[in-house]
């Protein structure tokens, strides 16, 4: 009880519970753990031998956080900027610091403009997007989708009706679009 | 090769890619053999993730042989069998010469705040990741470890990602002999850091979900006290109930950015992206825990604000201690515990799906179908 001095009792002593559970108490000492203290210092712990690590080619201008001093001497290649979600991630990295909900808030636009350019450009492509396969859908059937929502109490069921309509709206949007832009053009040749 | 490929938010897809090059002299090039799908991803897999490009290739928790090494490798060499961190990492920079690995400056570009994180966004670094046949590894020098002759491939893939932090996530709240920890989600960093809280010498060890499923695991694997948060008007209030009004001595969020109980956190968060994560489980963190208690944050979240709760973390006297888990640092600790018998990592995974099916991987995970709790993922040729 909080409000007289002593800890409240526990049901199971050390020595029950180091009979009951595996292992318990392996760790005990919590200075003999691997994380304590946070910051150990040892320069020749990890296997490196290098001061400074040697760098890896630039092979294209590759955006970073202004909050660095100079490109790192190791980085990722996947994925280079392209197009105009390329554009705004670009504009993104070199105004705003990680300190700014811009900079945060012009990637997630450019990851939306991205999902939107690369699903176009995959329609010129032999690898077509197709939204059936790409979300695992098929695994509602053969996986329970249905009995595993419905059984216990989850609270998420309230909101799983959003994912479809997230994912879906893009493609009936743009089905929509393009059925209008059809009719369009099939009747102004019929005028 | 064949690679999973982020298509869009809820889509991903196996294709043809480029087989990875070696890019710089300390590089090597793995063949995978075993990857898991792990919370994090569903983070990316959901678009919350600022910076997650299509076309980039996630995964973050995977083992393999190594296939090729740059010029100036030592440490590993062609046919190795190797498990590798989740963190890219130099080992010589400020903080990994501190044994700080997760929080690099010689990996990223394109942030200071986070290090390098295969397979995870370009907030991370813009690293392809592991859910694919073949993957760079830089720094292979530093990073990767010899598989033990005598451990099982699941037990070591899960060593790179879900049981470190679990572990990590357990020491992080400084748990004394006795104390009573309340962990919050009871996926595989739950049920990972309920089981490593026994090790520290807790006194009792509550779980906290929603899906019963989970939490049963949590009964049987973790050996903890379970409580549904569904089945309780205020799980808060319930936790004060069961510890005599005083609270926990420790609490751990296990569940992060896309934290459920709360549907305005959850769709401002998760759906809406108006915050860098739901921070539910967070705050039942900081209110049911006991003043001057410790809060161990190991779920993870966006890099933009979060409705936290500050002022009561603060009128508690908390300590709130969190990071990303440098994983290299636990390994010879849960190498013993694994070898003692005290561990079994692997008694969490449900699914194993190969490569060509991970869209699948991905939905069961993220829609928490079919009793998933953890998804590996085997590619084509292992
Ligand atoms: N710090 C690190 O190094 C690190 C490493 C791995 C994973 N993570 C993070 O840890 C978190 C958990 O990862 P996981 O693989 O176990 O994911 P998971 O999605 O399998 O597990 C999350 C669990 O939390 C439950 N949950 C949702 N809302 C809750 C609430 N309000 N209270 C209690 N439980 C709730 C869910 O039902 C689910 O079982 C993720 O945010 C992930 O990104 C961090
Ligand atoms: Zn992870
Ligand atoms: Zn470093």
């Amino acid at each position: 009880m909080p409000y007289t001095p002593d800890k409240p009792k526990l049901a199971e002593s050390s020595d029950e519970l180091r009979a009951r559970i595996p292992g318990w108490g392996a760790d005990l000492d919590p200075a003999d753990r691997p994380s304590v203290p946070k910051e150990q210092f040892d320069p020749n712990l990890s296997g490196a031998h290098w001061e400074f690590p040697e760098r890896q080619p630039e092979k294209w201008p590759r955006e970073r956080s202004i909050e660095h001093r100079f490109l790192t001497p190791v980085f990722g290649t996947s994925c280079p900027p392209k197009g105009l979600s390329g554009v705004i991630r670009r504009y993104s990295y070199r105004r705003f610091s990680e300190g700014r909900a811009a900079h945060w808030l012009l990637l997630l636009a450019a990851d939306r403009v991205d999902a939107v350019e690369s699903t176009l450009g995959s329609f010129v492509t032999r690898r077509p997007d197709n939204p059936l396969t790409e979300t695992g859908v098929r695994s509602e059937l053969t996986r329970h989708g249905l009995s595993s929502r419905l059984r216990g109490n989850r609270v998420d069921r309230v909101h799983h009706l959003i994912d479809p309509v997230l994912v879906a709206a893009p493609w009936v949007l743009a089905g929509g679009a393009a059925y209008l832009l059809l009719r369009r053009a099939l009747g102004g040749r019929h005028r | 090769m064949r690679a999973m490929v982020y298509r869009g938010p809820y889509r991903v897809r196996v294709q043809e890619k480029d087989r990875p090059v070696v890019e710089h002299p300390n590089d090597a090039i793995v063949r995978v053999t075993r990857a898991a799908v792990c919370g994090s991803d569903l983070h990316l897999y959901h678009g919350m993730m600022p910076d997650t490009r299509v076309g980039m290739t996630f995964g973050h928790e995977f083992v393999g042989v190594v296939d090729e090494v740059g010029p100036s490798v030592r440490n590993v060499k062609p046919g190795d069998r190797v498990m590798v961190p989740f963190n890219v990492y130099c080992g010589t920079c400020f903080f990994c010469a501190r044994g700080l690995y997760s929080n690099c400056h010689n990996v990223n570009p394109n942030a200071t705040a986070v290090g390098g994180i295969y397979g995870y966004s370009h907030t991370c670094g813009g690293y392809d990741g592991g859910q694919a046949e073949y993957v760079r590894v830089p720094f292979a020098d530093v990073g990767p470890s010899p598989i033990p002759e005598w451990m099982d491939e699941d037990d070591a893939v899960l060593l790179t990602d879900a049981l470190a932090t679990g572990y990590f996530g357990a020491q992080l709240g400084d748990i004394a002999e006795g104390d009573v920890v309340v962990v919050f989600g009871a996926g595989p960093v739950g049920l990972f850091a309920a089981k490593s809280a026994w090790l520290m010498g807790a006194g009792r060890v509550i779980v906290i979900d929603h899906l019963d499923y989970r939490l049963a695991k949590a009964a049987s694997f973790a050996h903890a006290e379970t409580y549904n948060f569904a089945e309780y008007d205020d799980i808060v209030v319930h936790l004060k109930k069961i510890t005599d009004h005083l609270g926990a001595d420790v609490a751990i969020d296990a569940v992060g950015a896309e934290a459920d109980g709360n549907l305005l956190q959850h769709v401002t968060a998760a759906k809406l992206k108006l915050q860098g994560g739901s921070p539910v489980a967070l705050n039942w963190a900081i209110d049911s825990v006991r003043k001057g208690g410790t809060i161990s944050v190991m779920g993870a979240y966006g890099p933009m604000f979060s409705a936290v709760k500050f002022g009561d973390a603060m009128n508690k006297g908390l300590t709130l201690r969190m990071n990303q888990c440098p994983v290299k640092r636990q390994w010879p600790r849960l190498f013993e515990h694994i070898r003692n018998g005290y561990l079994k990592p692997s008694d969490i995974v449900t699914h194993r799906i190969p490569l060509e099916h991970v869209a699948e991987a991905y939905h069961i995970f993220s829609a928490k179908l079919d009793g998933c709790i953890k998804p590996l993922i085997v590619p084509n040729a292992a």
